[in-house]
């Protein structure tokens, strides 16, 4: 079972100078939340933003990691 | 129905999303939804008084898979407008309070009290398509 900061690692991991919040949302490791600040992102859609993230995970997202809730920026907002 | 293949089950999501300008694919249905964001999702949705398809994910594990592969999108529930996904629901969450959802639905924004929480009340011609009705 993930942990947040499992979460914020490889995120940050994956995306360098990205900046992520995780929130574990039942407490039970699997319904994250994630606010993501990077600026991979720039002239992304949301789409391709969100993908670029859930590519990260692969198929644990829908597995261990139930949800993965995300909202994402760039640094310029 | 395990008389029906995955190929059959591909070629009838494709369709769905072909023929349908707002297709939500959701666990559950928009007056019985299954999963929080898919509740969020058929709310926004329900909130703009659009007409809309939805399909129940939920009796054939295989519907989810074929159709992640075929959006690339892992998770439920998934919105396609005009045979292109839109997002799940936080994105549509997040286009619907900015009113980009509205605007790419050719409709009005609610006024701000009436906030989705709950389905509209006249449902969408949601009776969810029996996979197995329409794949015979």
């Amino acid at each position: 079972m993930p942990t947040a900061t499992e979460l914020k690692d490889r995120i940050e991991g994956a995306l360098p100078g990205a900046r992520a919040e995780i929130q574990d949302l039942t407490g039970g490791g699997d319904h994250f939340r994630a606010e993501i600040v990077s600026d991979r992102f720039a002239g992304l859609s949301r789409i391709d933003q969100h993908k670029l993230v859930y590519d990260i995970f692969g198929t644990e997202i829908g597995g261990p990691i139930h949800a993965l809730s995300l909202k994402t920026s760039t640094p310029e907002g | 129905m395990t008389d029906t293949t995955e190929t059959q089950i591909r070629e009838f999501l494709e369709k769905s999303i072909e023929e349908n300008e707002v297709m939500l694919f959701m666990k559950g249905t928009p007056n019985q939804p299954m999963c929080g964001f898919s509740a969020r999702t058929a709310a926004a949705l329900g909130a703009l008084d659009v007409r809309y398809a939805a399909l129940d994910i939920l009796p054939d594990p295989r519907i989810r898979q074929e159709l992640s592969e075929l959006s690339g999108w892992p998770t439920i529930p998934q919105l396609f407008v005009n045979g292109k996904l839109v997002g799940g629901a936080d994105i549509v969450t997040e286009m619907y309070e900015t009113g980009e959802l509205a605007e790419l639905l050719g409709t009005d924004q609610p006024a701000a009290d009436e906030a989705p929480e709950a389905p509209a009340a006249e449902a969408p011609q949601s009776a969810p398509l029996g996979l197995e009705n329409r794949l015979r």
